[in-house]
């Protein structure tokens, strides 16, 4: 077959914009892959609400540790929105910073978490509604973690000489789009463990 | 940068030879363990469900063997449990969707007009998690612990109280292997289609199969993750004493079947959508003109895809759910057949006045519009409650399902292989063993099958070991297992042909069909590059625009494995973004995750140890190398 050229690329940028990248792409599709689970997990805990008499069968979950991690992901929004700034800025000196504070925002709520397990009074093999509790909690947890792991290699490699790259910097964005994720997906689960029990 | 060598100017030997440099595979052994050429690793998925497809149906025939006359004694009831449910686990997990998505990820980047697949490593991790995955159930048979609870695992049946031992385990884990599998190459097609289509390919000059592949790719993403739910909280209940479907603290049996089907119905239709891709782009072929009614195909298979998850509870019409709620799912079962019909009928439109070409994968379309309408009419019979209340767990069901699966599935499958033979291998499969197959295969899948429905309305129930002689059942039995031999076969001579045909098939040649999409504009088989240039597209048929003549793009360099990234609606260039080098550790990171879930099998705590080595495993994955991939 005879080719015919009738386009010259030459001109074209070797990375473009962050919506042109296939990780960004792939990263969207991996949170709608979550997400689905998310869901389908608060849909399990409505489920099993309806099917027995009273719901919840321990004593509803005390607020404080749960609304605490809302909390501290809520504020973690400022850094993580500062962080994709300087990442778009390709700023490494703030990029470095930005993400040795994420880890740090990241710690928080892992700790609490601890707390989390404790404040619905009800062990995983003690009830259907134990189990949900520490399948949806032990789900965001994973998230929390492995988000950590991600926060701390991208912030290692950010101190070595592959750093200064714009690839590098739409690892960050893609990093700091994933935290939006998390935080976005707690909401609905805390509602969820926290609030529906009370209604 | 302007050191950078560009294929600019070069032409012919030269330019192959330069982009033979970048994107060839290491030789020898370790190019075969470390290579993420999409072809490469398509091939080997193609031919490992092809080879599950096999050990299937050898289950499948010793229990036509078991089933020929009554109180047949070649196996107990205890081994039959396992072959059903491993010939079901196996059709579905390790052969149906992989071939299909392994179909897909060797064809949409060549359709598409690219040089690999988006995320060529997670490929290569996906296709050896789906090799471990059907290893780990393969050999627990072998050793006598094969699953025995079904396809579909119902609790309490394979709950701890009914199921003891880790046969039931073995099924759920299973499915973690082949779900991540299927879920990579989901996420890999869908970005492939979105961000690397040829320029000026938009959305509505993609390939119907390419739409199809997009389409399944999302049901992939949408329904698998309830599977994954259920098959976790399973291993839970039975490992470490979660009480999700124990009724007796607060838990539920329908739950599980809720979450199965949520995942089990668009399971279908994942299977379903490529082939009819495969239909529409083997009869556009044969019947040399475009598809009619593009734009009502494409709707029709974006609404099969969304209808896909309003069905599942008719799965479920004799648990004794809500009469409104059962009304809903028969209005939606039925609806579905609103966009199918369309299909058939566009399809019928474009075989009108024809004169098609009848060669061998025609042929299989052919039979697959005979089949799948007989079960599809069968499927409509079976969305009506009353009627599903008498026919629910007979023959009657098997014998649908099938008609469905295998005229719906299996039949364009063989087609497209016999289609896109050349394409894999760079030689014809023989057309006259191919005609004796498709026969043996046709004729053969009738005679099994359609009697089945009239054992079902005869009242012989599924997954029975043996029956009894006074019932009426042992004439069509008999009948059923003798034609199985036919159908088996057909099989045979089919493998037959393709195993002779790769060695001593006449040689193909680019495009021997005068097919008018763009992997017929490249070498069969292709090179490791795929297109020395990337072709540029103005319409939906690109080969037909000018025959003999392809448009194509210049400007790319040839000092690492480049490609072009375009917007997602119009294929605008965007960008020449690099593709990955082959790589060990998507291969190493499959094994440690291997570990990692067997071990979960017996031990809660392998999740904690054994995270470790896979987090390792990924960090020096991904760890740049700064090779020119890594530039930007």
């Amino acid at each position: 077959m005879k080719a015919r050229i009738v386009a010259d690329l030459s001109e074209l940028p070797i990375s473009g914009p962050r919506g042109s990248s296939p990780t960004w792409w792939g990263n969207l599709a991996f949170m709608l892959i979550e997400g689905t689970g998310f869901a389908l997990a608060v849909a399990v805990y409505l489920y099993l609400a309806t099917v027995v008499a009273t719901w919840p069968p321990a004593p509803p979950p005390e607020l404080a540790a749960g609304s605490g991690v809302a909390l501290v992901l809520l504020l973690s929004l400022i850094p993580n929105f500062l962080l994709s700034r300087w990442a778009k800025a390709q700023d490494l000196r703030r990029v470095r910073l930005g993400l040795l504070v994420m880890i740090g925002v990241n710690v928080l709520p892992l700790a609490l978490r601890v707390l989390e397990f404790g404040a619905f009074h009800v062990r995983w093999d003690e009830s259907a509604y134990g189990s949900i509790v520490w399948v949806l909690l032990g789900l965001h947890t994973t998230h929390l973690l492995a988000d950590l792991v991600e926060t701390m290699v991208l912030a290692v490699l950010m101190f070595t000489r592959h750093a200064d790259n714009p690839r590098r910097y739409g690892d960050v964005e893609d990093e700091v789009a994933y935290w939006y994720f998390i935080v976005a997906t707690w909401m609905p689960v805390y509602a969820c463990l926290y609030w529906v029990p009370r209604l | 940068m302007s050191a950078q060598p560009r294929d600019t100017g070069l032409d012919g030997a030269a330019l192959d030879a330069a982009l033979a440099s970048v994107w060839s595979a290491r030789p020898g052994l370790l190019g075969w363990f470390t290579t993420v050429d999409h072809k490469a690793i398509g091939r080997r998925y193609i031919a490992t469900a092809f080879l599950f497809l096999a050990l299937g149906g050898v289950l499948a025939l010793l229990m036509r063997w078991q089933l020929a006359q009554p109180e047949g004694r070649l196996l107990g009831p205890d081994r039959f449990n396992q072959i059903f449910t491993m010939h079901g686990a196996t059709m579905m997990f390790l052969f149906a969707v992989p071939v299909m998505e392994a179909v897909g990820v060797y064809l949409v980047p060549l359709m598409v007009g690219t040089r690999n697949i988006a995320f060529p490593r997670l490929n290569a991790f996906s296709y050896w998690v789906y090799l471990f995955g059907g290893a780990l159930l393969w050999i627990a048979f072998l050793l006598d612990m094969g699953p025995d609870v079904g396809w579909f695992a119902y609790v309490p049946l394979s709950g701890p109280q009914y199921a003891p031992g880790k046969r039931a385990d073995i099924w759920a884990q299973m499915i973690t292997f082949t779900e991540i599998a299927a879920l990579a190459v989901a996420v890999e097609i869908v970005v492939t289609v979105f961000k690397q289509r040829a320029p000026g390919m938009s959305l509505d000059r993609m390939p119907l199969f390419v739409w199809a592949m997009l389409v399944t790719s999302f049901v992939v993403i949408l329904a698998m993750p309830a599977v994954v739910l259920a098959s976790t909280a399973l291993i839970l209940d039975r490992l470490v004493g979660t009480q999700f479907f124990n009724p007796a603290a607060g838990g539920d049996v329908l739950l599980w079947q809720h979450l199965f089907w949520f995942f089990g119905h668009p399971e279908v239709y994942i299977i379903f959508i490529p082939a009819v891709g495969m239909v529409s782009t083997i009869l556009s072929t044969f019947c040399r003109r475009p598809i009619f009614g593009y734009t009502a195909m494409v709707l029709a298979l974006v609404s099969i895809g969304l209808l896909a998850f309003g069905l599942w509870v008719h799965h479920m019409f004799t648990t004794g759910l809500p009469r409104l709620g059962e009304s809903f799912f028969t209005a939606s079962s039925m609806a579905i057949a609103v966009p199918s019909g369309l299909q058939i009928f566009c399809w019928l439109a474009t075989l009108w006045g024809a004169r098609p070409r009848m060669a061998v994968p025609m042929l299989y379309v052919l039979a697959f519009l005979f089949t799948f309408v007989l079960g599809g009419m069968t499927g409509v019979m079976v969305a009506s409650v009353p009627l599903d209340t008498q026919l629910h767990d007979s023959y009657f069901v098997v014998a649908h399902f099938h008609y469905v699966l295998i005229g719906g599935a299996v039949f364009p499958l063989l087609g497209a292989i016999h289609y896109w033979f050349p394409k894999l291998s760079g030689r014809m499969m023989s057309e006259r063993l191919g005609r004796w197959a498709w026969g043996l295969v046709f004729g053969g899948f009738n005679l099994v099958f359609f009697p089945m429905h009239i054992l079902g309305l005869w009242g012989m129930p599924r997954r029975v070991y043996t029956y009894q002689p006074e019932l009426p059942w042992a004439g069509l039995n008999l009948f059923s297992s003798l034609s199985a031999a036919l159908l088996a076969l057909g099989f045979l001579l089919f493998f037959w042909n393709a195993w002779r045909s790769a060695r001593k098939g006449e040689m193909a040649g680019p495009d021997p069909w005068g097919a008018p999409t763009l992997e017929w504009a490249t070498a069969s088989p292709p090179p490791p590059w795929n297109f020395s240039r990337i072709p540029v597209v103005e319409s939906v048929s690109p080969l037909w625009d000018a025959p003999g003549e392809l448009k194509v793009a210049t400007g790319l360099r040839l000092d690492r494995r480049e490609l072009v990234l375009t917007s997602v609606m119009a294929a605008e260039p965007e960008a020449r973004d690099s593709s990955p080098q082959d790589s060990i550790w998507p291969f190493l990171a499959a094994i440690v995750t291997s570990v990692m879930l067997i071990w979960s099998i017996f031990s809660p705590w392998a999740v904690v140890w054994g995270s470790i080595p896979v987090v390792a495993a990924l960090i020096l994955w991904f760890w740049p190398r700064g090779t020119p991939e890594d530039e930007s």
